[in-house]
């Protein structure tokens, strides 16, 4: 069987809780049980191998650009872990079915329960450190998901979150790491990075490499100083923080330690760095834990504290240290799940975990009782149990280390006193738990738990004592392949056996023994002591503290961010101003070789006129219709400028753009107040007023220069082919409908666009006609006078001649489609002024959107036409024919594009111009005082 | 039919508009998202035809030659870009089925105009050309958030019209420029002439081309033109944001292409120009992304800022300016695009189920659809938080292993790394107050999701498990046109 079914089959069985029929609870768990049952036999299948020294493998292609292989690895050291998680994660699975009430969405919880136990599969068995990666920030969301699960009360969401965030953050920095690791060494591969030797420690990134993992790992197995949100996730349901704090979540920061220790470990920051984060942690864990009236906060700390005890071993550096990690890790993972479900069956059986209340309990649940004290025991490190083993290799190895040079014997010292500390709180759980007098306001009397609901405790607690007594016959042979797998090739020799004699270690034990049944006599004056330090609660605290950290974003945010367009605006133009700098300060004013145009006065006058009329139009911008008035005066200077550059084409668009444009802006200025109000402050003006100066100044000296400088362009293909190519000889016309008719067709396409959407703005609008102009004076009651009616109807069929005229020349002389629609459009235009909109509406139906979608369509008819010849899109035939009276004539498919952009304009400038006027329709200038 | 395959992405959209504009399709409201989702599987086929296509098939439109005609370039990336763009707007167009498209007038013609501006813009072998499309896509953009109205529509609108008008100057300005000192439009015609291209004529070339990089900037938005974003994309109509995830990218592409493709590494003079100003730029936009994600108060203005983000991950990759980094790029653009694109739309659902809540991160009423809308929510939010197994790890390790100096990956490991951190914790706080912490009221019975709202989440992230899965066969071909696009440049 190939290993990756270890990790796939759990993942699969994330959906078969959720497949169960929920309200048959045994159904779920047996289902739940089913696949990481099959998981564990194959690690069975495999574990004679692997304990044999082999290493199995099996790796497939994923992302080989990125290095990242789906890679499984097996060898001793996961083999240790992945038996630890699927022993384990069944009893809890067991366990878990007892403890969930039946208000409790039980296919979630297992479902979230085995999600979590397959990323912890996936981080001991990867065999790529970017795929470990992926596996151990599953495990920091599964985890999420467990701790938040009885998401209604506040502590779990907060809980949940802070565990999430420390150990995501740890995650973030623990993949740099990885980067890291791999640049280096050049393969994510685990087999390539731990066969890299002493490449990563001899490198000059070492340091960061290392703080980076280390930082990953510290956060994950809760050491200080990031050890705070572990007791925190202990708003977990029980079955979750037996499972997370005993084999798994926080196991894998541990796991992570050892498995980098052949390429990590090896110098003194490693050992500097690693032994006194732990030495820390399990000091302070042991010592908190002593004050813990909550029995799952006395675990947790106690958690933290063998957590460092750990940690310290690996620091150390020895050989044998590393040995006596990796078994610690396993009796810490059987005693302590132990632990953590016998404090569940009496949170379950009392209601509640304060040891102030529960006392006394070994009468009303014996069997409960004695599972309970045997585990307590053992994580006290009382001989014959299997805590006492890995504790004893603990004192021994401290005695022998030199991490911190003159200073190392303290480290012995703190050992023991943290041991003391240990049996201290160990003692402290059974005896005010099970002895202690009777319990204190019970709301229920204790029995003992469903009979199934012990078994998975029993197990455990036989293991404590059976691998106490045999240890070498139990536990050697893993530890030995485990132990290879860490330390490379050479092992020491174990010594495995509970008597070594009379020798420092025992003294040690003894004195740990002896100090903790002293501490705990003596706990009234520690009590005492310690309440003279405040609690501080660090789920509310790291709440408080995110939340100040994000108002203060906030604030920084809104002074970055005014809401404002003219900030935004300011903004653009800096930016603008800052990008051109550069290139302007290089560049000379005037080009050579360029002979310029003399000045005549109608150019001056000119010029000087569209200078006036903008400076006007800024000056004026608040009493508005002056200013729109002021501002056509520029749209009719640049068409004079058109036209006296031999640019008859753009004079005329510009101008019929013009009109068009400024009944517009008179329609739009009607609903409108007269003047703007003051808004700018004299700083701002001044700001605005540099910024624009500086902006014109800056288009100026670049047209200016461009225009002094040779121009060798594409533009003589097209006066050359404007005949022979195209069938025009109006140059500007065949650019626009020929040679870059695709322009026209997408600019034509964007009109139509405009359209639909000035249609779309308005089209649920309400506006009210003023009844009297801004002085009170009331409109004119002749509102569509007689002359005007009479003018502009005999102007109709004229202007519609002429447009039609300009329309069919535009090929040759100046026009074309898009100024032929234009004057269509003014002249119905006028007809609207002149009678109004309901007239018009009686005698002409007119459906705008129609015009636009026919105009559209024709011109993309004819682009495709060309398909049928085989020639691409928009490709132009033209051909000269003669018809008698009229003479030579020229056909050309270029024209019936032009009747396209034509239908287009008009829908277009129509749709728009007639929606507005259609707004005054509305206008019960009554209803306003409503 | 196989010769015009280039052009077919933006007529036949046009064509789909049309027909969805017609009036006696008014009131057919059925019969027009028929046609709309039609239009849209036909382009997605025709985009697979093309992405099919082994080599760059240029479309000379009018059978003009190039430089003279408008070139329609349809490489490689272009269809990539195409696709994603393709991908995206199916389940955008399902979402608005539950009902928005008929909140106001012109939702269909609109969108699939909408499609055929960025179809263009990708296509587009010519800058003016480019600049027609860019008006295409804005003018239907503009129209499309003033969708449904509303008062924070219509000034989210103001403020993203001015913006994108004084752009649109700036880009005809900018366009002159280059017109006068090199002669051509024409991309490929302007990659060889740069290369020549000398003295002040060059710093002419070089202010014009500045002009352009603002512009594209803006629509990406990038530091310091990033300000229109997240209150437009916030105001805006669900399917309409998210459609918009792509707009952003349109920018970026437009950097790509021309800022590699023409002023790249064979570009004279002017090589690489523009690399001293991508890398503060990107530094600055992810600072301020990341600022902008903690400070978010509700979850359509937090998915407007991660689009920020993908924006700054997105200009490192440029700005690492090496193969490796544009693949990586490439892959991160789609995968922010979905995710991005995902995010509004959950956002859209939560918020109706919320009453007066919104998608505000305060307590409310239960979310009635709690588990449903609260798995998808994760799922999404991993995404975008870069955590595995979605495709966010992958984009955003790919575009950080693809620094190669200390100082790049001392400026580019932090920001990337925070970034995650910042969307790890604004979604962890989102999340808990929206799905976890109720007020004593009851959920809304009537809220209900509806079907299509929920096929297109699906889509959505279904295209991001696939991109998972199939990454490395996704990566082949990126790697293959990221070495192109280096090697010989762009455009032809």
């Amino acid at each position: 069987m190939n290993i990756a079914w270890i990790i796939v089959l759990p993942l699969l069985g994330v959906i078969a809780p959720l497949l169960a029929n929920p309200t048959r609870r045994n159904q779920v768990a047996w289902i739940t049980a089913v696949l990481p049952f099959a998981a564990l036999l194959i690690t069975l299948y495999h574990a004679p191998a692997i304990l044999a020294g082999e290493v199995v493998q099996q790796t497939w292609y994923w992302i080989p650009q990125i290095g990242l292989t789906l890679s499984f690895r097996m060898d001793g050291l996961a083999l240790l872990f992945t038996l630890l998680i699927l022993g384990i994660g069944l009893l809890i699975i067991l366990y878990a079915r007892y403890y969930l009430s039946s208000k409790d969405p039980m296919g979630r919880f297992y479902s979230y329960l085995i999600l979590f136990m397959a990323a912890m599969l996936g981080i001991v068995n990867s065999g790529n450190l970017l795929q470990m990666w992926a596996f151990w920030e599953l495990t920091s969301i599964s985890s999420f998901l467990l701790i938040g699960f009885w998401s209604s009360t506040g502590k779990a969401r907060k809980g949940a979150r802070m565990a999430l965030t420390i150990t995501g953050a740890g995650g973030l920095a623990l993949l740099a790491g990885i980067l890291l690791i791999g640049k280096v060494v050049g393969s994510l591969e685990l087999e390539a990075v731990l066969n890299s030797g002493r490449l990563l420690v001899e490198h000059q990134w070492y340091p960061v490499i290392l703080a980076l993992v280390l930082i990953g790992a510290f956060t994950k197995s809760a050491q200080f100083p990031f050890h705070f949100w572990l007791p925190h996730a202990m708003s977990a349901p029980t079955p979750v923080s037996a499972y997370l704090h005993s084999a798994t979540m926080v196991k894998a920061g541990i796991f992570l330690l050892a498995r980098m220790f052949p390429v990590l470990s090896g110098h003194d920051a490693w050992f500097v760095t690693v032994s006194l984060v732990g030495l820390a942690t399990l000091l302070l864990g042991a010592y908190t834990a002593l004050f813990k009236h909550d029995l799952k906060g006395l675990l947790a700390y106690s958690t933290i504290s063998h957590l460092g005890l750990i940690t310290l071993l690996l620091g150390m550096g020895t050989e044998l240290a590393a040995v006596a990690a990796l078994f610690h890790i396993v009796n810490h993972a059987v005693f302590k799940a132990s632990l953590f479900m016998g404090v569940g069956i009496i949170d379950h059986e009392t209601g509640t975990r304060d040891m102030r209340q529960i006392n006394g309990l070994f009468k009303y649940m014996p069997h409960t009782a004695v599972l309970c004290i045997v585990a307590a025991l053992s994580m006290a490190g009382v001989p014959l149990l299997n805590g006492f083993l890995s504790k004893e290799m603990f004192f021994a190895e401290t005695l022998e280390q030199s991490a911190i040079g003159a200073l190392s014997w303290l480290i012995p010292l703190l050992a023991t006193i943290a041991g003391a500390l240990s049996v201290a709180y160990s003692l402290r759980f059974i005896h005010d738990v099970f002895f202690n007098g009777e319990p204190k306001g019970l709301k229920k009397t204790p029995h003992e738990p469903p009979r199934y609901m012990r078994i998975p405790v029993e197990v455990l607690v036989a293991l404590c004592i059976l691998v106490g007594i045999f240890p070498a016959l139990l536990v050697g042979d893993l530890l030995k392949s485990a132990g290879v797998a860490v330390l490379g090739g050479t092992l020491p020799y174990i010594p495995l056996y509970i008597w070594h004699g009379f020798n420092l270690p025992l003294l040690m034990s003894a004195l740990a023994l002896a100090g903790g049944i002293g501490i705990y006599a003596r706990r009234k004056v520690l009590f005492q002591f310690q309440s003279h330090f405040k609690e501080v609660d660090a789920n509310e605290r790291f709440d408080a503290w995110l939340y100040q950290v994000i108002t203060f974003i906030r604030r920084i945010e809104a002074l970055i961010d005014k809401r404002s367009l003219q900030y935004y605006l300011a903004w653009l133009s800096v930016a603008l101003l800052i990008l051109l700098a550069a290139p302007l300060l290089n560049l000379s004013l005037v080009g050579d070789n360029v002979v310029i145009t003399p000045l005549t006065a109608e150019v001056w006058a000119g010029t000087a006129l569209i200078a006036i009329a903008a400076l006007a139009t800024v000056v004026n911008n608040r009493r508005r219709l002056f200013a729109a008035l002021l501002i056509s005066i520029v749209g009719l200077g640049v068409s004079l400028a058109f036209a006296r550059f031999s640019a008859p084409d753009l004079a005329l668009t510009q101008i019929s753009v013009e009109v068009i444009t400024t009944i517009l802006l008179l329609l739009a200025l009607f609903f409108l107040p007269q003047t703007t109000p003051k808004e700018s402050k004299p700083g701002r003006l001044l700001r605005d007023i540099g910024l624009a100066g500086i902006f014109g100044g800056i288009m100026a000296t670049l047209t200016y220069a461009m225009l002094t400088r040779p121009i060798e362009t594409i533009s003589d293909y097209f006066l050359a082919n404007s005949k022979t190519g195209g069938g025009g000889t109006n140059v500007v016309n065949v650019i626009l409908v020929d040679f870059r008719g695709f322009d026209t067709f997408g600019e034509i396409t964007v009109l139509g666009i405009a359209a639909l959407g000035i249609y779309k703005l308005t089209a649920g609008m309400r506006l009210f006609l003023p009844a009297t102009n801004e002085d009170g004076l009331p409109w004119s009651r002749d509102k569509y006078p007689l002359i005007l009616k009479q003018v502009s109807q005999s102007i109709l069929p004229l202007a519609l001649l002429i447009s039609a005229y300009i329309f069919l020349r535009g090929h040759n002389l100046p026009g074309g489609g898009f100024i032929a629609g234009l004057i269509t459009a003014i002249a119905i235009v006028q007809q609207y002024i002149g009678h109004g909109n309901d007239w018009i509406q009686k005698r002409f139906y007119a459906n705008y959107v129609g015009f636009i979608a026919a105009g559209l369509s024709i011109a993309l008819l004819t682009g495709l036409g060309s398909w049928l010849w085989q020639k691409p899109f928009l490709t132009s035939w033209f051909d000269y024919f003669t018809w008698p009276v009229f003479g030579k004539f020229e056909l050309a498919s270029a024209m019936l594009f032009d009747l396209g952009v034509y239908l287009t304009v008009v829908g277009a400038a129509m749709l728009i111009l007639a929606k507005l006027g259609q707004l005054t329709v509305v206008e019960p200038y009554s209803e306003k005082e409503d | 039919m196989m010769q015009h395959l280039p052009i077919l992405p933006i007529l036949l959209p046009m064509i789909g508009a049309i027909i969805t504009m017609l009036p006696w399709l008014v009131n057919k409201i059925q019969l027009t998202r028929w046609v709309s989702i039609l239009t849209l599987l036909c382009n997605i086929a025709i985009i697979t035809l093309l992405a099919w296509q082994p080599d760059t098939i240029i479309y000379q439109v009018g059978n003009w030659d190039a430089p003279f005609g408008i070139s329609l370039v349809a490489d490689n990336l272009a269809s990539y870009m195409l696709l994603v763009t393709g991908l995206l707007a199916i389940p955008a167009m399902l979402y608005s089925f539950s009902g928005i498209d008929r909140q106001g007038s012109f939702f269909h013609p609109l969108f699939l105009f909408q499609i055929m501006g960025i179809n263009g813009a990708f296509l587009t072998g010519d800058l003016f050309n480019l600049f027609v499309f860019f008006e295409v896509l804005l003018i239907a953009s503009y129209a499309l958030l003033i969708h449904a109205g509303g008062k924070a529509k219509t000034q989210a609108a103001i403020h993203y019209v001015v913006l994108n008008l004084v752009g649109s100057s700036c880009f005809l300005i900018g366009l002159g420029l280059i017109y006068a000192s090199s002669g051509t439009l024409n991309m490929a015609d302007l990659a060889i002439k740069v290369s020549v291209i000398k003295g002040d004529q060059a710093i002419l070339l070089q202010a014009g081309a500045l002009m352009l990089f603002l512009v594209f900037a803006l629509k990406a938005a990038a530091l310091p033109l990033h300000f229109w974003l997240p209150n437009t994309y916030a105001a805006a109509s669900a399917p309409v944001a998210a459609l918009f995830a792509i707009m952003t990218k349109v920018g970026l592409y437009a950097i790509w292409r021309v800022f590699v493709g023409i002023f790249g590494d064979q570009a004279g003079e002017l090589a690489n120009f523009i690399a001293p100003w991508v890398w503060p730029v990107a530094v600055l936009t992810m600072l301020v992304a990341i600022i902008g994600t903690l400070a978010a108060y509700s979850l359509r203005r937090l998915a407007g800022q991660l689009i920020i983000g993908s924006v700054a991950a997105l200009l490192f990759a440029i700005a690492l300016n090496n193969p490796q980094a544009t693949a990586a790029g490439l892959y991160y653009l789609a995968h922010s695009t979905f995710a991005g694109a995902a995010l509004f739309l959950i956002a859209d659902m939560v918020s109706q189920q919320r009453g007066k809540a919104d998608d505000r991160f305060v307590p409310s009423r239960p979310v009635h659809n709690a588990r449903i809308l609260g798995g998808v929510f994760f799922v999404v939010a991993i995404a975008l938080i870069g955590m595995p197994p979605l495709a966010g790890f992958i984009g955003k390790f790919a575009i950080m292993q693809a620094a190669t100096t200390t100082s790049q990956m001392l400026w580019l490991y932090p920001l990337m790394l925070i970034a995650s951190l910042a969307t790890l914790i604004a979604f962890s706080r989102a999340g808990s107050v929206i799905f976890w912490k109720h007020s004593n009221a009851k959920a809304d019975e009537d809220a209900q999701v509806a079907w299509p709202q929920l096929t297109a989440v699906a889509l959505l992230i279904t295209l991001n498990l696939f991109m998972v899965i199939w990454a490395g066969t996704i990566f082949e071909p990126l790697s293959q046109m990221a070495n192109q696009m280096h090697q010989v440049g762009m455009g032809g």
